[in-house]
């Protein structure tokens, strides 16, 4: 009796491994980990990825500078204008030209809808991960407002394809206009019904408050941006730090924390929506009437109209359709600051219709590289709510 | 400091020996740094207080099949204490008997790791010094390099066995 309690105390104490997905309800997508815990208590995480790798940039060296914009639509489909808007961007500097006033306006709009959008959906889903199910619920309902406009205007629900190189590939639809207004209107009060459900509930809290610990060194040493790194006290925000399509004339705050924790990373989430409803607003007020599209005759659409009409405009239209733009040698990098942070795109020719290469910058592949720090020495369960922090779509991580 | 400067003040430390070539387009200027100088130039780029690029955008690479030296390893860098950015290019060759290679900079910047993982499967480069040389994105049996040139989308028997095949028609 007394050999087998002693046995009992002198057991080893070791690690086992625990997988986690790829089709866990809780990794968003198909992402992969391999747990290394002590008890419940987390080691080591090694993610494996690549099970959404669809080979994006290898599929662009194929299209023309044009046809790319769809794609990129499809890396990250929750912010999906953030992702047009970084490659038109980079694309208009290689091939040198001016977007014109109006186009510049309505991208922002375009690109702050989907900014709440994305941040909707990352709210439901990370308190939907925690236990708490009612926000998905009134997320879903404000997110069919912004598709409904975005279905207005471009056709397209989740992903519009609204943008085009050198601006837009239509102007606003009639009531475009005075449902944004009505939607940023109300939206404020929207915000305050989640936040009545989150911000002091005290299991919500409990749950997130010191939990997945990222510190403001250790953010960019790994590379983190946006919502992650200001949620760790860094002040940084592309649209101020580096103002790209007028950003410059908006008047916002940059939603800065110091917790450096997940429920930290919820408020400056939270705030950055309100923020993005005052962008919109401002935008709207200051739409004028103009032209949405450059006029660059070979590299730029021609308006729809003039192709009916005139005949050198159908001859650009078809030889961009056939052949494409042929942009000269060289290569640039372009960042915005998308829902997750920078996203860059980074665009090489040779001088041909086709980009030689196309480098994304996915920030949430990047993000996703905190896991591990965040994750080391917390319970298994708070691994759940701190993948969920990060806001990772795996289509963009994949690519 | 702008681009210029930043360009300047490179060539003042390391001069034409280290630094082989530069490239201005679009504002945007890229330095060509030598391949087996590229640790320093990277550590020099971080720690400079003028400079500071505490922040690693990516690292990346283009395939210039078949044009020598085959390869450019991409750095582009972001310095948050000074908002600046620049870009440096190293080249890196292979031959029959040496695969391409190059030093990583994973101990100067961690978030480094999977962008050279990525690299290292895409275009088959070696970063010698890489804490942890897995693949990342594809499936482990695989011995090709997708991004590079010579690769063809469809993909063959040997190489990837795994990907669809093309149905061949009429049959």
């Amino acid at each position: 009796m007394h050999e087998v309690a002693s046995s009992s105390d002198t057991r080893v104490r070791e690690t086992f491994e625990l997988n986690v997905g790829p089709h866990h309800p809780s990794t968003h997508g198909v992402f992969r980990a391999v747990v290394e815990l002590d008890g419940e208590i987390v080691v080591n995480v090694t993610p494996h990825l690549g099970y959404l790798h669809r080979g994006y940039e290898k599929t662009c060296e194929a299209k023309t500078w044009h046809n790319v914009i769809p794609l990129a639509e499809r890396c990250d489909y929750m912010g999906a204008t953030s992702n047009s808007f970084v490659y038109c961007l980079a694309a208009e500097k290689l091939l040198d030209i001016e977007v014109p006033e109006r186009a510049q306006t309505i991208r922002v709009i375009m690109a702050e809808l989907s900014r709440i959008f994305s941040h909707l959906f990352w709210l439901g889903a990370h308190a939907h991960d925690i236990g708490a199910f009612t926000p998905i619920i009134y997320c879903l309902r404000e997110r069919e407002c912004i598709m409904d406009m975005f279905e207005l205007t471009a056709g397209g629900r989740l992903m519009p394809n609204y943008l085009r190189i050198g601006g837009l590939i239509r102007d606003l639809e009639d009531g475009f206009v005075e449902k944004a207004r009505a939607f940023t209107d109300e939206f404020n009060f929207r915000v305050d019904d989640y936040e009545a459900l989150l911000t002091k509930n005290p299991i919500y809290v409990d749950r997130t408050k010191n939990i997945g610990i990222l510190s403001s060194e250790d953010a960019i040493a790994l590379g983190a941006s946006g919502p992650m790194v200001r949620a760790s006290g860094v002040r940084w925000d592309i649209r101020k730090s580096e103002p790209y399509s007028g950003y410059d004339q908006y008047d916002f705050q940059m939603a800065v924390e110091q917790g450096c924790d997940v429920y930290s990373r919820y408020l400056v989430r939270v705030r950055e929506m309100r923020e993005s409803a005052k962008i919109v607003r401002q935008g709207l007020d200051k739409l004028k009437p103009g032209p949405i599209r450059a006029t660059k005759p070979g590299a730029v659409f021609p308006p729809q109209e003039e192709i009916y009409t005139k005949t050198e405009a159908l001859i650009h239209h078809f030889m961009l359709v056939v052949e494409g733009v042929r942009a000269p040698v060289g290569q640039v990098y372009h960042v915005i600051e998308s829902p997750r942070g920078e996203l860059g795109a980074y665009l090489v020719s040779d001088g041909g219709p086709r980009p030689y290469r196309l480098k994304w910058r996915p920030p949430a592949f990047v993000n996703l590289e905190t896991l591990a720090t965040m994750t080391k020495g917390a319970f298994l369960s708070d691994l759940i709510a701190i993948l969920s922090s990060i806001d990772i779509v795996l289509a963009e991580v994949d690519r | 400091m702008n681009q210029q400067e930043i360009r300047d003040k490179l060539f003042e430390q390391f001069g034409e020996e280290v630094i082989k070539g530069e490239d201005l387009f679009r504002d945007q200027v890229t330095l060509t740094v030598d391949r087996s100088r590229i640790a320093p130039v990277c550590r020099f780029l971080k720690e400079d207080p003028e400079l500071a690029f505490d922040f690693l955008s990516f690292v990346g690479a283009v395939d210039r099949y078949p044009s020598r030296p085959r390869f450019e390893v991409l750095y582009q860098l972001y310095s948050l204490q000074r908002n600046h950015r620049f870009r440096i290019k190293a080249l890196v060759d292979e031959t029959d008997s040496e695969p391409a290679a190059i030093d990583s900079v994973v101990s100067l910047w961690p978030t480094a790791d999977w962008h050279e993982r990525e690299t290292a499967e895409m275009f088959g480069i070696t970063f010698k010094g890489h804490p942890d040389p897995r693949k990342l994105l594809l499936p482990e049996e695989w011995t090709c390099h997708p991004l590079r040139k010579d690769f063809h989308v469809e993909g063959n028997d040997e190489e990837t066995p795994d990907l669809p095949r093309k149905v061949e028609q009429g049959s």
